[in-house]
């Protein structure tokens, strides 16, 4: 029965006659909603087809058609297949489309991403500012028109590299004379630092008024962006009233390097490596996500062998990344060394099965369209079985006995609300968090990919929704994975470990694909549209770490500044994949 | 009662301190070396470690497996005592390379001025590349090769040139036993598909 409705397809067009029409463009799926009415479209979306999480939203640039797209891929926390919409506007300055935040508030980040980089204005947007990007930041720069300082030819390979290819240095190409744009009446010389006056009157805005009482300052506060607890370069701006967070407003973009801008001047192979460098702990899973996208759009089948080595690697690559949470999570509430050191012993055991098969210990750059890059020796493969059946269930349980009774551990976690499943889903909170807030969504389960339909396992949940149960989730986690490693690894067949040729100029037919899997920190999606070229039009990331993101203010507003740091370590964020 | 769980806590960290031990007393018991010892080194690596297994770099070094990559070299053979690089200048790697970090100048002919296939110049920005390992993997001559030695921090920037990167034949069957003994034997076996059709259409005709 369940099954029925899940897999009954949405028909948006016949719902909204002249408001919605179906997508037209071969090798694209989906709705296309009159912005007009898009408001009214979405409500139905999530009211009436029960499309309560909001994936991903990305733009895209148009600029042949001079059209602006902005792509809504939408989910159901019971499973089931996704849901695609989009709405598209002239590209003509002002771009102007309604925001969908009052409906899924997990569009927040999302839409701010896509008007800082794409300058797609969405009206109605409760704080709509650059995120990546500085204030002041002249142009957007996942336009088509727009071209980075170092700027050298649209795509990979450049043709200045073979059979004439005088090595030159990169900054030689002066970026301060024609590449480099700024404002208008914009002298360097004579630039003076306005502040961060957007942040702080938005900080304000939001901050929520004390009732009564005692009448006190506000102070803000700025945590960050170097501070060993917040995992790299974040910075958040937080307004406090004796020590309750009153607002808070993080603060990103330190690392920003424009990935998808870099991944749209690659070739689809070389954008491989590039993901290793998101979320950093996780290559395999990066690598894992970028694949599934390709090979769908490809339409290509995986090796068998290959297949069982991807779902190893993603879950050792899960196993490590939940033990080096637990040891950091310890050390941000103050406990340094012992735990963290416990879990990184474990880390280095696993990275170093990553190095002999991979090459490189996180940097892995594994996987291959069709398969992986090479196979697992025997050596390796003993290795593996040895760490799973004879050496991690032991460290589990005996990290367990280390920490989880702790009075002080308990005492910090214990009732610490972090959300509840209705604002879970509504931020669009991905991965262990949604989990522990009692809500069974896991992707290996709702949307099953690869093979991961073949294995006997549960998905993990817990019901309280505080710090504890946040703890206590990753540990279960671990153990399904070890439960999936012992029968892939009792499964594992022979054979070639990739269905294709090596070929480093894979074609691509034109197109679009969203891939998603359960990365360790939630859903890792990726949205490319394919020309038929060698390289994506467009190259998108839905990293958790960013979307989970836009739940911290929720989480901590109202909350004592002392649990900040713990609350933010538990959307275990990676700045790699974050700030991109 | 409060408490109790930290103590259970800490009988781990104790058992911990312990274990630290009991492996090096058994080992020096028996007579062999844990420390500075390949041997000790892949025990304290192993599913069987306990205890802290720190390596203590860098007087000890983890031994690299034969997959580690590090930045590229070139593979040159050695002829009437003179390098003869393997490359042919075919610029599939400076394409492949996902930051462009490869520069080839291909040779020519002083006379007729047509392309010969083999590189006038290399150079590949070590700043830049990303030890990703594609030119290794996609290069048809097996002519570059992902390096072990990590060593090559400087003070300047690292263009190297072909005379940096050529790395000879022994080096690269030193490092990569596996790798090499794998593509001798496809291309003996190669040679030989190679010699027997040449010679098969040979016998009728005789
Ligand atoms: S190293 Fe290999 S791929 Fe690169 S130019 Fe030489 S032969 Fe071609
Ligand atoms: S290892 Fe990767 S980045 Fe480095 S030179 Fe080779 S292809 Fe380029």
């Amino acid at each position: 029965m369940a099954t029925a409705i899940e897999t009954q397809t949405v028909d948006l067009a016949a719902r909204f006659p002249g408001k919605v029409s179906a997508e037209s463009r071969p090798g694209y799926s989906g709705f296309v909603v009159e912005k007009e009415s898009l408001l009214e479209v979405a409500k139905a979306v999530r009211d009436e087809f029960g499309y309560d999480l909001l994936a991903a939203l990305t733009g895209v640039d148009y600029i042949e058609q001079n059209k602006m797209e902005v792509v809504y891929h939408l989910h159901k926390t019971t499973g089931g297949p996704k849901l695609i919409f989009r709405t598209q506007a002239d590209r003509v300055d002002p771009i102007e489309i309604p925001s969908v935040t009052p409906i899924w508030a997990g569009a927040e980040y999302q839409e701010r991403e896509a008007y800082d980089l794409l300058g797609i204005r969405f009206t109605g947007h409760p704080d709509l500012r650059r995120i990546l990007m500085w204030e002041g930041f002249e142009g957007h720069p996942l336009r088509k028109d727009w071209k980075e300082a170092f700027y050298e030819e649209e795509i990979k390979p450049y043709k200045s590299r073979w059979p004439e290819g005088k090595h030159t240095y990169a900054e030689f190409k002066n970026p301060f004379r024609d590449n480099l744009k700024f404002p208008p009446n914009f002298d360097p010389e004579k630039y003076e630092p306005e502040g961060e006056k957007d942040l702080y009157s938005s900080l304000e805005r939001f901050s929520i008024k004390s009732e009564g009482g005692l009448k006190t300052d506000h102070v803000v506060v700025n945590l960050g962006p170097h501070h060993p607890s917040t995992h790299g370069v974040l910075r958040v701006a937080v307004t406090l009233e004796g020590e309750t967070v009153m607002g808070l407003k993080p603060v990103m973009g330190y690392l920003h390097r424009n990935h998808e801008k870099i991944g749209e001047r690659n070739t689809f192979l070389q954008i491989m490596p590039y993901t290793d460098r998101l979320d950093y702990f996780n290559s395999m899973s990066n690598n894992f996500g970028y694949a599934v996208t390709i090979e769908r759009l490809m339409n290509i089948p995986v090796a068998e062998r290959a297949e069982y080595i991807r779902v190893i690697m993603a879950e050792l690559s899960r196993i490590q990344n939940h033990l080096v949470f637990i040891g950091m999570l310890i050390n941000d509430l103050g406990s340094m060394f012992t735990p963290a050191f416990y879990a990184f012993e474990e880390r280095e055991l696993i990275l170093d099965i990553f190095e002999a098969v991979a090459g490189s210990r996180m940097m892995c750059n594994y996987f291959r369209f069709g398969g992986v890059a090479r196979d697992v020796p025997e050596e390796q493969m003993q290795k593996i079985k040895d760490l799973v059946f004879d050496r991690l269930p032991f460290k589990i349980d005996e990290m367990e006995r280390l920490l989880n009774q702790n009075e002080v551990l308990v005492g910090r976690l214990k009732g610490i609300h972090v959300l509840n499943a209705e604002d879970a889903v509504h931020y669009s909170v991905t991965g262990p968090v949604l989990r522990a807030a009692g809500v069974p969504y896991d992707l290996r389960r709702a949307d099953p990919y690869s093979i991961y339909d073949r294995f006997d396992f549960d998905v993990a949940l817990r019901h309280n929704g505080d710090m504890y149960d946040n703890y206590l989730i990753r540990f279960d986690e671990m153990r399904q994975s070890l439960r999936i490693l012992e029968q892939a690894l009792k499964q594992i067949p022979g054979g070639p470990i990739n269905s294709q040729k090596p070929n480093y100029q894979v074609k691509v037919p034109a197109g679009e694909a969203y891939g998603r899997v359960e990365a360790p920190k939630g859903e890792l999606g990726y949205y490319v549209v394919s020309t038929g070229k060698q390289n994506p039009y467009r190259y998108h990331v839905r990293p958790p770490s960013f979307v989970n993101l836009t739940a911290l203010e929720k989480m901590c507003v109202g909350k004592k500044i002392q649990d900040f740091v713990a609350l933010l370590a538990m959307l275990d964020i990676v700045m790699g994949e974050l700030d991109r | 009662m409060y408490g109790l769980g930290i103590l259970k806590g800490l009988s781990v960290t104790w058992k911990r301190f312990w274990d630290t031990y009991i492996d090096d007393i058994s080992w020096a018991l028996t007579g062999k070396k844990r420390y500075r010892t390949e041997e000790g080194i892949k025990h304290r690596s192993s599913k069987n470690t306990r205890g802290i297994f720190t390596v203590q770099y860098p007087e000890e070094r983890l031994i690299t497996p034969e997959e580690f990559r590090f930045v590229p070299f070139l593979v040159y053979e050695e002829k009437d005592g003179k390098k003869e690089p393997r490359c042919t200048a075919c610029g599939i790697c400076s394409k492949v390379c996902p930051p462009q970090c490869i520069w080839i100048v291909r040779s020519s002919d002083p006379v007729t001025g047509k392309p010969v296939s083999t590189p006038a110049e290399f150079y590949i920005d070590m700043d830049i590349c990303m030890n990703c390992g594609f030119c290794a993997e996609y290069c048809p001559f097996d002519a570059i090769k992902m390096d072990h030695d990590i060593d090559i921090a400087s003070y300047g920037r690292s263009v190297y040139n072909l005379e940096k990167l050529l790395k000879p034949v022994s080096y690269y069957a030193e490092i990569r036993p596996l790798n090499y003994n794998a593509e001798e034997e496809e291309r003996r076996a190669k040679e030989a598909a190679k010699a027997a059709r040449t010679a098969a259409p040979a016998t009728p005709a005789a």
